[in-house]
């Protein structure tokens, strides 16, 4: 047992899991209606990613300024079953080839592409959610690592290909359906999705597959991998020099955290009811990364929890402020940034344990430093940390 | 192509070539600014597309007050504008690298999160300012329409007038960094700080001046790309990415590297503009130069440099 | 108390040439009915109130394209309630802000319809805005007001779009520019993204098979894109007789001026396109635009005497400076669209509202003129030819007969 609890750091890791599911599962259906309920559904979404940016940025020290890509490459997947689904012969009927999406016969097309055909079995979408962005990610990372690009060229190059597919999927409007997305889904496996019930499961569903990965993520930082990952960001040439094949450490964390990524992707189109090319644009990307940011970037829990606050500050303030949210959105970053690089979970984390002298926070990282997450690759061009 | 006669192909050549070199000059104006402070200083400034919609603004500034006073200021505010518009774009630089980015060195990452806040509030200020609208830049008459070298040929008198502040741009700065002795200091700081400090360099100094010439190259571009695109508060933010990318792919610390990558892709999209549809042209380029990243991470001019 | 007296004199006018029959109808409910007699569906009305939403974005990208409509759907409701409001009923109005942004619209409508419950939306602008609010009003029996010229192929019970469709903008106006302007080539324009893809198919169909004509290019440029150099070099190679553009945003004001940097003035190259009204053209500059064409069912300009109230009205609201398009006035006639629906089926039903919608016509009054709804939901109107002028206002060179709404082309 104690092992166990150890496995995923810590008692108070533990504690703040259960803290975090008590809120999200009996405290908020507890006190808000459904509509809000869904709202709050859509933030979690928002916190899969940051948990993966957690693993590769907070620990990795690899900045990914693309993880809407793989957020929306999950979300597309799972919008084409339910697109398809929606799309019975009968539903669309009035259209010249019936049986398709509305959007592919309004331009012309007459067959269902290839690549939609698999997605007609969910057992496939829920491999693909996962497997396409992974394999999308292996790619990327795999090509990257090998030739030891890091840091802030890795960040440039990840945007740009968040750029490109969002440029790629508004052009290719008939397979895509363009800027729209893909919107009007309907049913999961002949289940409404639409009605406040399945809203409330979804709700559930959401929560359950975050906490677990809140467990995962904190049992890989704990691990013997955790440790190695540190080590590397800090001192990756040292790690390398011991033996370890640095750049599939690499690969593997930016995997994780396309994974989770996608996951929280699949889960956004279910619960909001469709997915656009926005979500995978830069500065969806990069949202993404403030949420992560002022959560904490070396804190799991922090992050999750900095993702869903961000996101809900920003809807109330542009509820209120419309003028206001862009700049106070602003001023948290550079905030964030230059005063409490370690977020909110390291003022917690702070605060607690002055009030605890006795307690080890668990959100510190070993190295007393969190800049230093960015200084081995910092400024350097990769071919000079040879 | 067969339809067409050899002086046409020809003519149609020429406005290509031209088109590509317009598209040349956006690019290393743009980039120019971020070369430098990328290249030299290891920052990532994202709110430069910011400051190239300061430079714009102020440029419409003056024009709007050119035309209060008469036609003559009209036809000949320009050159001020350019100027005002590199000195506010350098002073609020000056600004940002005392109270922000110089708490940040050595830590690139952040650098480039905190610029990018700098840049979501910026925009919102221009848009309170200036309104959501796009504003229209009264252009003087010698900027307007073409030049007509055949019958055939037209050149752009603005591509042209691009072209020159480019070229003039361009060359200063390659002088300053590699003929005077502000940029010894600035070349020495890059390649090794503490040794340059340790030889009596206030590289504290050459950091913030520096930064605040890139800011101001970047205004220069926003007063040049009043004549050719539109003037709102999202100006800016439309060349980031791709300007990102010509840095980078020319090799990071390398000016030359800059010019020459910069070159090859805009000729590359604007040919391709030309077989192709417009969005293809773009990923087309843009995958390109990713793919080539990838199997040559250091760009295209490596910087010998070891830090 | 001036301004008072003066704008009640003016809405006076503009009661008896424009809504003549609703006025009439107006008075006659001026008894106020009981709440449970206008409303069984649980919306917000009170015994004096009536709660509707405007649903635009006040933030990001699409923030300049939608302020006007925001600004007319405010003044349309001002002037209903200084008509003593709908069915005795003061409007009050609920602004919520889509941020450009998709999803936040979806959410913004839910919260209006769900939270507020609103008796009607008026709002979205883009395509991909109204059809991420789509189920959500179909979901939840709401009322969405439509306001911009938008591609068709589509048709709601929940909502009335009071912009034109595809076809209304577009066959007419190729049909002019073949027999005025002697147009048999053409080369098709636009940014990259349904709108315009959908318009130029619809476009190069119609081209194709019923005018004899041939289309000699069609491009298209991702949405923010700024360098036409290489386009326009392709159309002077090809040298159609008309281009026929729908370049959007930003991207729009860059092609403006690179055509005129390139010596492709008005007369050398004939350009319509259906992305231009008055308030593109600030943007661009009038220096740019002069001569080219636009195709449209509004234009500031428009010499009807409704026009000229609905102008002075805006102006005397927002100032001078103001410029109203096409979209802005199709914003204006969201109100007066629902509130002529809801008085004659004496009820803020949605489902009231909807029927009695069919075919309400008014032959004179619209600031653009004759309108009638279709069942459809689309509007019969007029389509109008405009060629820009040096002082940014278009002068009106044709107008087509009132064309019925067909959101769904046969053979397009």
């Amino acid at each position: 047992m104690q092992r166990f609890i150890k496995a995923f750091g810590g008692p108070t890791v533990l504690i703040q899991i259960a803290i975090i599911a008590a809120i999200l599962m009996v405290l908020l259906p507890a006190t808000t209606e459904i509509f809000r309920l869904n709202l709050f559904g859509k933030y979690l979404t928002y916190a899969f990613v940051a948990v993966g940016l957690v693993l590769c940025w907070g620990y990795g020290g690899i900045l990914s300024l693309g993880q809407g890509v793989f957020f929306g490459l999950g979300g597309y997947c799972m919008a084409m079953f339910l697109k398809l689904e929606a799309s019975t012969p009968e539903a669309t009927k009035i259209q010249t080839t019936p049986g398709i999406p509305d959007f592919m016969d309004w331009n012309q097309i007459t067959e269902l592409p290839w690549f939609w055909e698999p997605f007609h079995s969910f057992a496939f979408t829920v491999f693909a959610v996962v497997a396409v962005p992974a394999f999308f990610a292996w790619l990327i990372g795999y090509a990257m690592f090998k030739r030891r690009v890091g840091g802030v060229y890795f960040a440039i190059i990840t945007q740009a290909i968040a750029v490109i597919l969002t440029i790629l999927i508004v052009g290719q409007q008939g397979y895509t359906g363009g800027i729209n997305g893909i919107t009007d889904l309907r049913t999961l496996l002949g289940w409404d999705i639409r009605t406040d019930g399945a809203k409330y499961l979804l709700y559930y569903a959401c929560c359950v597959a975050l906490l677990l990965c809140l467990l995962v993520g904190n049992f890989i930082i704990n691990s013997r991998f955790g440790r190695l990952l540190i080590a590397m960001r800090d001192q990756e040439d040292r790690v390398r020099f011991s033996g370890y094949d640095v750049a599939n450490m690499k690969v593997f964390v930016f995997v994780m955290a396309s994974v989770f990524a996608a996951i929280g992707g699949a889960f956004f189109t279910l619960q909001v009811g469709f997915m656009s090319p926005t979500f995978i644009g830069a500065v969806a990307s990069i949202e993404m990364v403030v949420f992560c940011a002022v959560g904490g970037r070396l804190s799991i829990v922090g992050a999750a929890c900095g993702a869903f606050i961000v996101s809900w500050a920003k809807t109330s303030l542009s509820d209120s402020f419309p003028q206001i949210w862009p700049v106070v959105m602003g001023a948290l970053f550079i905030g964030v940034v230059m005063f409490f690089p370690r977020g909110l979970a390291g003022l917690v984390s702070d605060y607690g344990s002055k009030l605890m002298p006795g307690r080890k926070s668990q959100s510190k990282p070993s190295t007393d430093k969190p800049d230093t997450a960015s200084r081995s690759s910092a400024g350097a061009t990769p071919q000079e940390q040879a | 192509m067969g339809d067409f006669t050899a002086q046409e192909l020809t003519a149609i050549f020429v406005m290509q070539g031209f088109s590509g070199l317009s598209l040349f000059c956006v690019f290393l104006l743009m980039a120019l600014g971020l070369a430098i402070i990328f290249g030299q200083m290891g920052v990532i400034n994202m709110a430069h597309g910011e400051f190239l919609t300061l430079g714009a603004y102020i440029t419409y500034l003056v024009s709007y007050q050119a035309a209060e006073w008469g036609a003559t200021a009209l036809t000949w505010y320009f050159p001020v504008a350019i100027v005002a518009a590199f000195i506010g774009t350098f002073a609020l630089g000056y600004l940002v690298e005392r109270f922000m980015i110089r708490y940040l060195y050595n830590r690139p990452l952040d650098t480039l999160l905190a610029t990018w806040g700098l840049g979501l509030i910026l925009q919102q200020v221009f848009r309170s300012v200036f309104g959501p609208r796009e504003k229209t830049v009264t252009m003087p008459d010698w900027l307007l329409g073409s030049y007509r070298a055949t019958d055939m040929i037209d050149i752009p008198l603005n591509g042209l007038f691009i072209l020159v502040i480019t070229l003039v741009l361009t060359l200063a700065l390659f002088a300053l960094l590699y003929r005077s002795r502000w940029g010894i200091k600035v070349r020495a700081t890059t390649q090794n700080r503490s040794m340059a400090n340790a030889a009596g360099i206030n590289t504290d100094r050459v950091d913030r001046l520096t930064f605040a010439l890139g800011c101001g190259i970047a205004g220069v571009a926003g007063a040049a790309f009043t004549t050719i695109a539109s003037t709102g508060p999202t100006t800016g933010s439309l060349y980031i990415v791709d300007t990102f990318l010509v840095v980078v792919f020319g090799g990071a610390a390398s000016l030359l590297g800059t010019v020459v990558s910069a070159f090859g892709i805009a000729q590359s999209q604007s040919i391709l503009s030309f077989f192709w549809s417009g969005s293809m042209a773009k990923v087309f380029t843009l995958l390109t130069v990713v793919v080539i990243l990838m199997l040559r991470p250091q760009g295209l001019f490596a910087s010998k440099v070891r830090r | 108390m001036n301004l008072h007296t003066l704008s009640r004199s003016w809405l006076a006018g503009l009661t008896a040439v424009t809504l003549g029959a609703s006025a009439l109808f107006g008075t006659a409910h001026a008894a106020t009915p009981p709440t449970d007699e206008v409303m069984t569906t649980g919306l917000a009305v009170t015994d004096d109130t009536v709660k509707v939403g405007i649903l635009h974005s006040l933030t990001g990208t699409m923030a300049i394209s939608e302020t006007g409509s925001i600004q007319a759907e405010k003044l349309a409701i001002k002037q209903i309630n200084e008509q003593g409001g709908i069915l005795g009923r003061q409007i009050e109005y609920t602004v919520e802000d889509g941020a450009s942004d998709w999803p936040t619209f979806a959410e913004k409508a839910r919260k209006l319809l769900q939270g507020d419950k609103v008796a009607t939306v008026f709002g979205c602008w883009t395509s991909a805005s109204r059809k991420a609010v789509l189920p959500v009003f179909e979901q939840n029996n709401g009322l969405l007001y439509y306001p911009t010229f938008y591609e068709g192929l589509e048709q709601s019970k929940n909502v009335f779009y009071t912009g034109q469709e595809a076809t209304q903008q577009i066959l007419a106006a190729l049909n002019w520019a073949n027999e005025e302007l002697g147009a048999k080539s053409f080369y098709l324009v636009g940014s990259d993204y349904i709108w315009p893809r959908t318009s130029m198919k619809i476009a190069r169909t119609h081209i194709e098979k019923h005018l004899g004509g041939r289309v000699v290019g069609e491009d298209y440029y991702p949405l923010g894109n700024t360098q036409f150099g290489s386009l326009i070099n392709k159309i002077k190679l090809k040298r159609p007789d008309l281009v026929f553009a729908a370049v959007v945003g930003g991207s729009n004001v860059a092609w403006f001026k690179q055509l005129k940097a390139a010596g492709m003035t008005a007369d050398r190259m004939p350009m319509l396109t259906i992305s231009v009204t008055e308030d593109e053209v600030l943007g661009i500059g009038k220096q740019n635009v002069e001569g080219f064409y636009s195709s449209m069912k509004y234009f500031q300009s428009l010499d009807i005497p409704s026009n000229k109230e609905f102008v002075a009205a805006f102006k005397k609201e927002y100032g001078d400076d103001a410029v109203i398009g096409d979209v802005t006035e199709s914003a204006y006639l969201g109100p007066w669209l629902w509130k002529r629906a809801v008085e004659k089926a004496g009820s803020f039903d949605v489902d009231k509202v909807v029927a009695a919608s069919d075919n309400m016509e008014w032959k004179e009054g619209m600031p653009h003129g004759y309108t009638k709804v279709d069942p459809n939901h689309h509007l019969w109107m007029r389509t109008r030819i405009g060629q820009w002028g040096s002082d940014g206002q278009a002068k009106v060179v044709w107008e087509s007969d009132v064309i019925e709404p067909n959101p769904f082309p046969e053979g397009y």
